[in-house]
């Protein structure tokens, strides 16, 4: 008996600071892999990142003309993500989608639930969301709670892969 | 290699055979073999590091007209 299932779990943690779909993508591969060999995983979304984990149709929140033009021009949601290269005003994007079906490839909402499915945990940085404007309620129900850095270092320190994406 | 249970992962890229292979060894009894079909190559590195991860047993691979076929035994 390999004593896998008493040991405690590797972990494994995720920033996502990026808010572009190709990078998107990559987290939640690498997420949801570690996930499937049985690794504890925790994704930290902050700055750009946060808009992976927006409502697409969710609420524009933000005090002030700033925050409230931030969060206008930078909608998010995971239908709204553009290509870190290539994005060519939309067109690359598009491509991107209709390659990733004809491969058949999950989509980022497909493998963002799978990501949950597999018990990956979902945070939000509390400083980016304060700053950007972004409530709990403008957040997918994927995202289990707001967090600061201190509960990402707690993570990390333990944690046997540790990204940046 | 004979096989109780098969698993079709043809025309599915990383990570979903892998995710699949997972959910599938759940409905197997222990010491059953799972024979997991694929035509992406990474399965046959995928699938030993997946076994050696979640302790399962890694039997083997065969290729066979451009398909992966790879045998995983239910090890807990």
């Amino acid at each position: 008996m390999s004593g896998t299932q008493e040991a405690k779990r590797d972990k494994a943690t995720i920033v996502v600071f990026s808010g572009e779909l190709d990078k998107a993508l990559a987290a939640f591969n690498i997420a949801t892999t570690a996930a499937a060999m049985d690794m504890e995983v925790t994704m930290f979304f902050t700055f750009w990142g946060l808009n992976i984990v927006k409502k697409n149709e969710g609420p524009l929140g933000g005090s002030g003309w700033m925050e409230k033009m931030l969060n206008w021009m930078n909608r998010g949601g995971s239908k709204r993500l553009p290509l870190s290269k290539f994005h060519m005003f939309g067109l690359g994007t598009w491509m991107m989608k209709k390659l990733m079906r004809k491969h058949r490839m999950p989509s980022l909402d497909e493998m963002i639930k799978t990501a949950r499915q597999l018990g990956v945990r979902f945070l939000a940085c509390s400083t980016t969301c304060g700053m950007m404007g972004v409530t709990e309620d403008a957040l997918i129900p994927e995202v289990e709670s707001i967090a600061g850095a201190a509960t990402y270092i707690g993570e990390a320190r333990e944690s046997k892969i540790n990204l940046f994406i | 290699m004979k096989a109780d249970v098969t698993l079709d992962c043809v025309g599915l890229y990383c990570p979903m055979p892998i995710i699949q292979t997972r959910e599938k060894i759940n409905e197997l009894n222990f010491g059953q073999v799972l024979e997991i079909v694929a035509d992406d190559k990474g399965i046959l590195t995928d699938m030993p590091a997946w076994c050696k991860s979640t302790g399962h047993e890694f039997l083997g691979a065969e290729e066979r007209d451009g398909e992966f076929y790879v045998y995983v035994r239910k090890r807990r």
